[in-house]
């Protein structure tokens, strides 16, 4: 029989301290744009800034657009590789871990030096393209992850060749046989992309586009209050797309009855 | 030559995979990932090496060694380690409290869910959060103040200490998320084993629990170490990009910003010594990992 011990609840005292304590400091601080008195001044100030929505809009957009890129890009290069080129799987996840080796900062210094003075530093596409690029590369370790579990847990070869028996081609049996399938898991990478993409900065700022995360920042260096309830806003939003992912998994968990 | 000659023997046994159609699945990842990590990534080392005239040079190196540049790497070190030892410590502890601790399951599933949210909050809304909390202005500043305490000007959430008490809060969670397996594969015989003989929590873990974890906690540290090293936006968000005594990032951010006044291969010389540093944290990481299986499987 082992005593109960007080030291972990200690220990989770002493971290959710230092989780929590930040958090609420920024929502008090946020509420306190007004003198003497509590209330969301600071949060119709954020709202009523036309630059507030666009470059919300711009972020998410670049969100949507690296999502399915990266799935484009990573659910059929899994799938053939978990069915064909099975030996080319360490291959595979030696890349997409690489982003984690290469911070944000070298990775943008990176691609800027090397597509200077080509399409993708000219013009205004082009960068887009090159910040969509560089998120799909950050969300690599976690797509990849994700895809490949989801593809694990089913049985990938069995539904193929059941698929092709009944004349499915591989275009049908990618929509209608493998995406169906790995959803749920699909999904899990897709919301940690999601909060990567609308808070991040240093891409965004260094190759000069107006998102999310540069306007934030730019609003930190002429408002005091603002920028705290524009974090709240920021925290509910991640906080939000995983509860919602949450949510989608406990339902999908359960096995569906017919 | 004896294995080159039976390799090639053995070839014909297995399905035909040179030069056939198959390969072609994989091709349009390969041509992504290589435009836009690989190239970008290893272009930077090779021209790290090569002066203007396309000839060998260690020039871009030797240009590291001016003292703001030194200092720069000296403070994100330092900064790294601090952050990879406070938040690994404390990481540890509620990683422990949730997993050996036997806290209630729902506790310890809030802990892990936020860790993975918090893990990934770094960036300018942490900082501003910490702002609010211990800037000049700050809630816990006020608060303190009233009981007479005054943090500031002793204290500055801009110097190194706020700087590393802000990249704590992203490196606390990273640890749980990575330590929190190592800690559920501690085999209770283990600790029961020890019990029957007669040892002490202390000799448990002196003896037995630690050496085990050792590589884990080793391996988790290191990924903590490269995580605040290639922090960015964070410190940017707090410091204001200056330049001047500050992290190693912001410096790559400044050669990339302000273009015009900077020396090209400067700003490859510093991302080369960034990349070679990652490089070592990330392989003794994976090291001190399968170095940590051994206990795990069985």
């Amino acid at each position: 029989m082992r005593r109960l011990s007080i030291w972990p609840w200690v220990w989770l005292a002493l971290g959710s301290l230092y989780f929590l304590l930040p958090l609420a400091a920024t929502l008090q601080f946020s509420l306190q744009a007004k003198k003497g008195t509590l209330g969301f001044a600071a949060y119709a100030n954020v709202f009523k800034d036309a630059k507030f929505f666009e470059s919300f809009a711009f972020s998410f957009q670049t969100a949507l657009a690296t999502i399915l890129l990266s799935v484009v890009l990573l659910v059929p290069t899994t799938y053939w590789v978990q069915i064909r080129l099975p030996r080319l799987r360490p291959v595979i996840e030696f890349f997409t871990l690489l982003p984690i080796v290469v911070p944000a900062v070298v990775l943008v210094f990176g691609l800027a030096r090397t597509y200077n003075r080509t399409f993708f530093t000219d013009s205004r596409e082009g960068l887009w393209f090159l910040l969509v690029g560089a998120y799909v590369v950050l969300s690599f370790p976690y797509m990849y992850r994700a895809i490949d579990t989801g593809l694990r847990s089913v049985n990938v070869l069995v539904l193929t060749e059941a698929a092709q028996s009944l004349g499915a081609n591989w275009l049908t049996i990618m929509t209608q046989v493998i995406l169906p399938n790995i959803v749920v898991a699909l999904l899990s990478g897709a919301f940690v992309t999601f909060a990567i993409v609308m808070g991040e900065f240093t891409i965004a700022s260094l190759l000069a586009q107006p998102a999310f995360g540069p306007y934030m920042n730019l609003l930190s260096s002429s408002k005091v209050y603002e920028p705290s309830a524009l974090a709240v806003v920021s925290f509910l939003l991640t906080w939000g797309s995983i509860a919602l992912f949450q949510g989608l998994s406990r339902n999908a968990g359960t096995p569906r009855v017919r | 030559m004896a294995d080159l000659t039976r390799s090639a023997a053995q070839l014909p046994a297995q399905p035909r995979l040179r030069f056939s159609w198959v390969w072609l699945g994989v091709v349009p990842f390969f041509i992504f990932i290589i435009a836009f990590l690989f190239y970008p990534a290893t272009s930077i080392v090779v021209q790290t090496f090569v002066d203007p005239r396309h000839g060998l040079t260690f020039q871009n190196i030797l240009s590291l060694n001016k003292p703001f540049i030194v200092t720069s790497y000296l403070y994100t070190i330092e900064l790294s380690l601090v952050t990879a030892l406070g938040g690994g410590l404390l990481g540890f502890l509620l990683a422990y409290a949730i997993t050996i601790g036997k806290l209630p399951p729902f506790v310890r599933s809030a802990v892990l869910t936020f860790s993975g949210v918090a893990s990934n909050f770094a960036g300018i809304p942490l900082a501003f959060a910490f702002i609010a909390t211990i800037g000049q202005l700050g809630i816990v500043t006020q608060f303190l103040r009233s009981f007479g305490i005054a943090l500031y000007p002793n204290f500055s959430l801009y110097s190194f200490w706020g700087l590393s008490l802000t990249y704590i809060y992203f490196q606390i969670p990273l640890m749980v998320l990575v330590l929190a397996p190592a800690l559920d594969g501690l085999k209770r015989e283990w600790r029961e084993a020890s019990e029957n003989l007669g040892a002490t929590t202390f000799q448990y873990w002196r003896y037995i629990g630690l050496p085990i974890l050792f590589p884990s906690i080793l391996g988790a540290m290191a990924l903590l170490f490269g995580n605040a090293f290639g922090a960015h936006a964070t410190a940017f968000a707090l410091t204001g990009g200056a330049s001047q005594s500050s992290v190693v990032t912001i410096l790559i951010g400044a050669q990339l910003s302000s273009d015009a006044l900077s020396d090209p291969g400067l700003g490859n010389a510093l991302s080369f010594g960034m990349i070679v540093i990652m490089v070592i944290t990330i392989a003794l990481y994976s090291q001190m990992q399968r170095r940590a299986e051994r206990w795990m499987k069985q």
